[in-house]
């Protein structure tokens, strides 16, 4: 991504961001609340419009193209909020997810996978999702993301509102989407926990990057470290 | 002569086919949140395509059943086209306009189209021809004709189909995901503006069969006659509860019972005051009642459980 810019009515939300996203890989974006994090998700996943050549996906330009042509391409958005359809059951939720597959054997089979990765949704898949817990929720917006196949997963703030051991859980999970080879750009609040899991991180300010680097030294980098590990030293 | 069973009886016909042009009503307000008012004209439409055509056919040695088939097969397409090229032109830069726009914008297409038919059929209601034999039975001390038979069987078939197709399909599922969150249904690859084209093309379908069986049943076409069948129909989807595709069917079928009853009886129970010519009225009376006690209608969830 070069150079993004995003504007609401004539406010810059991300005023020119520099970011990049190598395949294979798990990169993190932090941030505080209003910096820009979700707004820089959805532009890249096609949902606000931006310049053309302002996102490369596979080295292609893919700014101008819409939310769901970019489906198609193997880009999925676990939005912040979860965005689960509610009155729509848990499996039906996961047939949308793959929704633009037509390879209706192997939908099966990946909607047993999910199934076998939360068991919790396997018992309720009868269940209209509006009626899950917020942390079965996130599980089956993860589920459904991974049911279209993405090359790139974008996910924002899974972590959030959930229990410590759900956490835990959906951080096992991302990881191990992540050795299969899946490329990941996660928006965290959990600054500790995705710097753990990533390679590379960014952090944004005010609708700027103002720090990047290999999240092994941002975990250790001092302004990092106050501002969002909650530590002094 | 049974009245209370002959009056379930004619209900059951005009509450089936008011159900069938609800069902328009409602699925289009469960994807955009617009009442399209220009509904009922479709079903205006559909009676006058395939009358002409049925009329044409008349004289031929075909049988009744496929002239009346040739006129649905005639319309239905029309219909589809309409309710497409409605959406895609009037509606569709709409979308993100205030909500008053559309509204008002359906107003003006239902006027466009009522005058379009002026234009082309002229101010002269057109006349089912004399072509289907009357057939009757009697039970219980009422009569239900072929006709009424059919009217009924049909709608069921078709109120069965689509139940078939919203929650059994891929696509179904898809206008249900779409309806309750478009921005997400997009983010799973649904293109919205196809599945908002679809949706306009099934319910003109559906209006198109039943301005055809209405037409039939009353034996008349007219420029005028989409208005106060679509508010009846509107009626019955708010009665069931406005975007909920089972209270459509219920509160279609309910309005045309009550309506029914309210004809057969109203003379009697008024002392003459008023006659069946008040029947139209019911509907309102329904309409009212729903807006005033149950504004979310019998099988409508409160606004604020919308996902
Ligand atoms: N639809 C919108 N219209 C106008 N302004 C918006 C809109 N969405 C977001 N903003 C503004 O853009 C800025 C960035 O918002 P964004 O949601 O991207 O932040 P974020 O980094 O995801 O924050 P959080 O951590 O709280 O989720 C904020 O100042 C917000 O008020
Ligand atoms: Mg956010």
């Amino acid at each position: 991504m070069r150079h993004l810019e995003v504007a609401y009515g004539g406010i810059k939300a991300v005023k020119g961001i520099d970011l990049s996203v190598p395949k294979g890989e798990l990169v993190c974006l932090i941030g505080t609340n209003g910096a820009g994090k979700t707004t820089t998700l959805k532009a890249i996943a096609g949902m606000l419009p931006v310049a053309a050549d302002a996102v490369l996906y596979d080295g292609a330009p893919i700014g101008g193209l819409r939310a769901f042509q970019l489906v198609r391409r193997g880009l999925a958005l676990v939005p912040e909020g979860r965005g689960v359809f509610g009155q729509l059951t848990v499996a039906e939720n996961l047939a949308m997810g793959a929704y633009v597959r037509s390879d209706a054997a192997a939908v099966k089979l990946d909607m047993e996978r999910v199934f076998n990765l939360f068991p919790r949704l396997a018992e309720r898949r009868g269940q209209s999702a509006g009626t899950l817990s917020g942390g079965e929720q996130q599980m089956l917006a993860i589920g459904r993301a991974l049911m279209s196949r993405p090359k790139l997963l974008l996910l924002d703030e899974p972590s959030m509102g959930l229990a410590p051991l759900m956490v835990q859980k959906i951080f096992e999970t991302i990881r191990a989407v992540a050795r299969e080879g899946v490329t990941i750009l996660l928006v965290e609040q959990n600054a500790r926990l995705a710097l753990e899991a990533s390679s590379r991180g960014y952090v944004m300010e005010t609708g700027l990057i103002t720090l990047s680097g290999p999240a092994r030294e941002l975990l250790s980098d001092s302004k990092v470290r106050a501002a969002y590990l909650g530590e002094t030293d | 002569m049974d009245i209370f069973l002959q009056q379930i009886i004619n209900g059951l016909t005009l509450g089936s086919v008011y159900a069938i042009v609800a069902l328009g009503y409602t699925m289009v307000y469960g994807i955009i949140q617009l009442i399209n008012f220009a509904h009922g004209e479709l079903v205006m439409l559909g009676a006058m395509v395939a009358f002409t055509v049925i009329g044409a056919l008349a004289g031929t040695a075909l049988p009744p059943v496929l002239i009346v088939i040739a006129g649905v097969v005639a319309a239905v397409p029309v219909c589809m086209l309409v309710g497409y090229t409605m959406e895609r032109i009037a509606y569709r830069p709409l979308r993100n306009a205030p909500r008053l726009a559309p509204l008002i914008t359906a107003i003006g297409i239902s006027i466009i189209l009522q005058h379009l038919a002026l234009l082309i059929w002229g101010r002269s209601p057109l006349a089912f021809p004399q072509i289907i034999p009357l057939v009757s039975y009697t039970i219980g001390g009422a009569i239900i004709t072929g006709v009424q038979i059919a009217i009924i069987a049909i709608s069921l078939l078709m109120m069965g189909g689509l139940t078939l197709i919203v929650y059994h399909t891929k696509l179904g599922i898809a206008m249900r995901a779409t309806s309750q969150n478009p921005q997400v249904a997009g983010l799973m690859g649904i293109d919205i503006d196809r599945i908002i084209s679809f949706t306009f093309i099934v319910g003109a379908a559906l209006a198109a069969v039943a301005g055809v069986m209405v037409g039939t049943y009353y034996g008349i076409a007219h420029y005028t006659m989409g208005s106060l069948l679509g508010m009846k129909a509107f009626s019955a989807a708010v009665l069931g509860g406005i975007g909920n595709l089972a209270g459509a069917m219920l509160g279609g079928i309910l309005l045309g019972i009550v309506e029914a009853l309210g004809a057969g009886y109203i003379g009697s129970l008024t002392n003459n005051v008023f006659g069946s010519n008040y029947q139209d009225v019911f509907a309102f009376l329904v309409l009212i009642g729903v807006l005033v006690f149950r504004p979310s209608g019998l099988l409508g969830e409160r606004v604020g459980d919308r996902a």
